[in-house]
């Protein structure tokens, strides 16, 4: 049994006595003390600035050109903080009680509080770096609301919210490099963990410009490297977003945390063709004032304009007349599903449901509905080619974020030690669905609020012996890594990365996506197994190692992805109940609910890797609620 | 939905900063107009690999217009033909069927070629790390609300900060001018209650980083609004100039 590590006591204080009861590193001596962050994110990037600024010697990795273009640039909506400006009830309290309700209770208590407390700090950081959020005339902040809350707690800056927390945290990291205390390696991507005497103390990395593999060393190390959504291929993710930096710490005996956890968002853009690479999100808010419907009749071919409106079916407002077409991400997504596997659908490839916003133009008028939602009509637009003003939009769900990650404990550690994981990267507070607004949240509470006061306790209290990278892990770690590489190049078969991805993805979404069964699980099972096998006999990745070569990179990711999708689907075989987003169709209500089972299910699945050919082993982390009281989620 | 249609590209193909570039041209058949110009790229590139040729190198990441990732002169204009939309945001539809398209890499001294489109920017970084920020330690913050900014400032202020920090600015300009970058964070941060004590340094350090870096002057072409993506007005250049006086007499 795991040992989440949460202490004592009301939970309103646990944060702030352990604070006091946790070591410190004087500022002396912390510049004695070498961290490597891998990813830049909002998570690396914040970790690396606030650690640069306590005196640490900092080096920081990411794979892409600039920390600023990490993937969290482009989260749209907003984040969640609660400050209660609106005087509308919020509270620490209600802000922690949401995020465990939201994540259907399946998230750790202990850390969700801590999330909600330090969630007020995180915007007075991001005002004083400069983050121009939205304002009132009266020059004070603005809010809004999102899916799952009551009181209008999400902070953002019209829909670049993302893009310009990231720029807040990107440029506090460079005034770190301009100080001398943090030292950048852009287009560098982590190839491996190395471990000395069971602990993290470095990692091997390979240059992207050049291709050389590097050795660095350090006292521990911070894993910040997102999330997993792209093991569907297609998916809202930027496209060099992987698991492998993830997976490789797997490999090297971190526990993987519900790896099959994925939330898909119920309004992307739908899917085309084979040639897409990835789905564009439009906004959550567009569900406030669009209305979701489906012919009641399959295979009706009509223009939605010749569909009277006696036989159109708004699906999510006969179904959740409370609720209406604002029910959280995975219910919405769950139905569309739903309706479109009735052959109810639109669109070209019948994957696809209406978002009319008919009604609220002739309500509100044009103009209005301009104001609210002009730039997300003019992408749609743009990406579709269809004009939303006179047409409804279609829309279909795509992943777009992953609960499951690696498995640490109350201070972010992993059960490596040495080894911390930030952000989308850990098995995170979101249980088994995140509301909207709170993974920004997330990425920063860990990056400036939490893993400077917890890794001090570590490195306090851990005595570390000296160490080159001359050391024999650093060379057999190189070694394998190189090994990697060459036979990766040397198949030379028939097939593109693209095309097994392509593959793989598929497999995935259809089995271990928004619905889930034994029977199509045990089937994906032995698909990605025979996928990953011929993927070594049959994978062509062009090039030489010597230099840039992005073949070469995504064939080393989708390798990894091959093995991991293996737990990811373990992972949902074992879980037999639903519960968030995993819905196991043999676990429902009888009117097509999620069916939580808490006397079997109350718990973390963190996976043991034991060898690529060999059954992976699964530890569970048991899930208390001492101060959350467990209900069913309702949204009728 | 309309047909699929055929183009040919040709494209500026370069295997490291030192190798001399060449134009190769590709045929392209049988593309959806509803296809991305990124998009067809991987066709053309997943064309390559399996008749064993190396796949042209180009950056992107998000492809949707927001990392800066992506960024290639196309037929003659950074970003390609439609205003404000960087490269991934390009369509084939946006192309006349049957076309030829050059796909060329920004070119600027301050940018050495890394590989065929890819280009380093790093430079534009040593630009942000030379004071494009508040100095603003984690945990040191007041409260969020206790300084109230205007709208209309935090507007302009927003405005200015929406710079993705592609490079077109520079590529667009004759004299590779990193002014529009430059000036959009100095503006930004100018604009808020925030970013005053650091004013004067900062432009003072930015705009001497810029030029130390090989970026040239500006010379009020106006080509850098033209092709930004997210049509950041050249009004922050003069913003920039005028900080960077001012920070010399003491004004501010
Ligand atoms: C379209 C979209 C919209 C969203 N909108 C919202 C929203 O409104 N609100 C909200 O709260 N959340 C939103 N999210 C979710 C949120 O953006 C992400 O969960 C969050 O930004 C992840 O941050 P991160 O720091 O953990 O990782 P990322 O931002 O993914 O950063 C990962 C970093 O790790 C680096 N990296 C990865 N692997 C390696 C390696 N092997 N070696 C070196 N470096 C590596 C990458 O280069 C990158 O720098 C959205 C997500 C998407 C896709
Ligand atoms: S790939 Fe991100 S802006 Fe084009």
């Amino acid at each position: 049994m795991l040992d989440g590590k949460v202490p004592g006591g009301p939970i309103e204080s646990k944060w702030n006595r352990h604070i006091g009861e946790m070591s410190l590193v004087n500022p002396a001596n912390r510049r004695k003390y070498n961290v490597i962050v891998v990813g830049t994110g909002l998570a690396g990037a914040s970790a690396a600035a606030t650690l640069g600024e306590q005196g640490y010697n900092v080096k920081a990795f990411t794979i892409l050109d600039s920390p600023r273009r990490s993937h969290s640039i482009a989260a749209q909506g907003g984040i969640n903080a609660a400050k209660n400006y609106k005087n509308d009830g919020d509270s620490v309290h209600r802000l922690f009680y949401d995020t465990i309700k939201g994540g259907d209770y399946r998230a750790r208590e202990g850390n969700v509080h801590r999330l909600a407390e330090v969630s007020v700090n995180i915007i007075d950081q991001c005002v004083a770096q400069g983050v121009p959020f939205a304002r009132e005339y009266g020059g004070l902040l603005d809010t809004r609301s999102f899916g799952g809350a009551q009181v209008a707690r999400t902070f953002y800056a019209r829909g670049q919210t993302g893009q310009q927390l990231l720029i807040g945290a990107y440029q506090s990291l460079m005034r770190q490099v301009d100080a001398g205390s943090v030292e950048l390696h852009a287009r560098q991507e982590m190839l491996d963990l190395v471990l000395v005497g069971g602990r993290a103390r470095g990692i091997i990395t390979r240059n992207l410009v050049t291709g050389e593999l590097e050795r660095h060393m350090a006292d521990a190390v911070l894993l910040c490297t997102g999330g997993y959504g792209n093991v569907y291929y297609l998916s809202t993710n930027a496209g060099n977003t992987n698991v492998s930096a993830a997976w490789r710490c797997a490999r090297r005996g971190a526990y993987f945390a519900n790896p099959s956890f994925a939330q898909v968002h119920p309004t992307c853009i739908p899917e085309t063709g084979d040639y897409q690479a990835k789905l564009t999100l439009m906004s959550e808010s567009l569900r406030n004032d669009g209305r979701v419907w489906v012919p009641k009749k399959a295979g009706d071919e009509r223009s939605p304009d010749q569909i009277p409106d006696a036989e159109r079916d708004y699906y999510l407002e006969r179904r959740y007349p409370s609720f209406g077409n604002l029910v959280p991400r995975d219910v919405a997504s769950r139905n569309a599903k739903f309706v479109c596997d009735e052959g109810r659908g639109v669109g070209a490839t019948g994957r696809a449901v209406y978002l009319d916003f008919r009604d609220a133009i002739t309500r509100l008028g044009q103009e209005t509905v301009a104001e609210k939602y002009g730039n997300l009509f003019d992408m749609y637009h743009h990406i579709s080619n269809e004009d939303p003003y006179s047409v409804p939009m279609k829309i279909y769900p795509a992943v777009h974020y992953t609960m499951g990650g690696l498995w640490v404990d109350y201070h972010l550690q992993s059960n490596i030690e040495g080894l911390f994981v930030l952000g989308e990267a850990n098995f995170s507070d979101h249980g088994a669905n995140r509301l909207g607004a709170s993974a920004l949240m997330q990425g920063l509470a860990d990056g400036y609020f939490v893993v400077p006061y917890t890794l001090a306790n570590y490195l306090a209290n851990t005595q570390l012996g000296d160490l080159s990278t001359d050391a024999e892990e650093f060379k057999s770690a190189e070694d394998v890594t190189e090994k990697r590489i060459r036979t990766l190049l040397s198949v030379d078969g028939n097939k593109t990365v693209q095309d097994f991805h392509r593959e793989l993805g598929r497999t995935m979404w259809e089995n271990v996506g928004m619905a889930r069964n034994r029977e199509g699980l045990t089937q994906a099972l032995k698909d990605v197994q025979g996928l990953r096998e011929e993927y070594h006999q049959n994978v062509k990745v062009v090039g030489r190692a010597d230099n840039f070569n992005k073949a070469l990179e995504f064939g080393l990711r989708v390798a990894d992805y091959m093995e991991f999708a293996e737990v990811s689907v373990r992972d949902a075989l074992a879980r037999e109940e639903s519960c968030g987003c995993h819905f196991r169709e043999e676990y429902q209500t009888k009117d097509g609910e999620c069916l939580r089972n808490d006397e079997e299910f109350s718990h973390v699945s963190a996976w043991e890797f034991t060898g690529a050919d060999k059954e992976p082993v699964m530890h569970k982390e048991d899930l208390t609620f001492d101060f959350a009281e467990v209900k069913q989620r309702s949204y009728k | 939905m309309s047909e699929n249609q055929s183009y040919t590209i040709r494209v500026w193909r370069q295997d490291d900063a030192q190798a001399a570039g060449k134009f190769v041209d590709y045929d392209v058949k049988d593309v959806s107009p509803d296809a991305s110009f990124l998009e067809m790229l991987d066709l053309v590139n997943e064309d390559l690999t399996r008749d064993g040729g190396e796949p042209i190198a180009f950056d992107y990441d998000c492809r949707e217009g927001i990392c800066g990732s992506c960024g290639c002169v196309i037929d003659g204009v950074a970003h390609g033909p439609l205003p404000g939309t960087t490269t991934c945001q390009l369509y084939m539809r946006n192309f006349p069927p049957g076309a030829t398209i050059t796909v060329e890499p920004w070119r600027a001294s301050a940018f050495p070629v890394i590989k065929d489109l890819v280009v380093d920017r790093s430079s534009m970084d040593r630009i942000i790390m030379a004071g494009g920020y508040i100095s603003v330690s984690a945990g040191s913050a007041p409260d969020a609300n206790n300084i109230p900014v205007p709208k209309p400032e935090a507007d302009l202020a927003f405005e200015a900060a929406e710079c993705i920090g592609c490079g077109a600015c520079v590529a667009a300009c004759k004299n590779a001018s990193a002014s529009l970058f430059t000036g959009a964070k100095i503006e930004h941060l100018a604009r808020l209650p925030q970013g005053q004590a650091e004013r004067a340094r900062r432009a003072q350090r930015m705009v001497e980083t810029a030029e130390a870096e090989g970026f040239g002057a500006c010379s009020n072409e106006g080509e850098c609004e033209a092709v930004c993506p997210k049509e950041i007005p050249t009004r922050v250049i003069q913003r920039m100039n005028r900080d960077y006086i001012r920070a010399y007499l003491k004004m501010i």
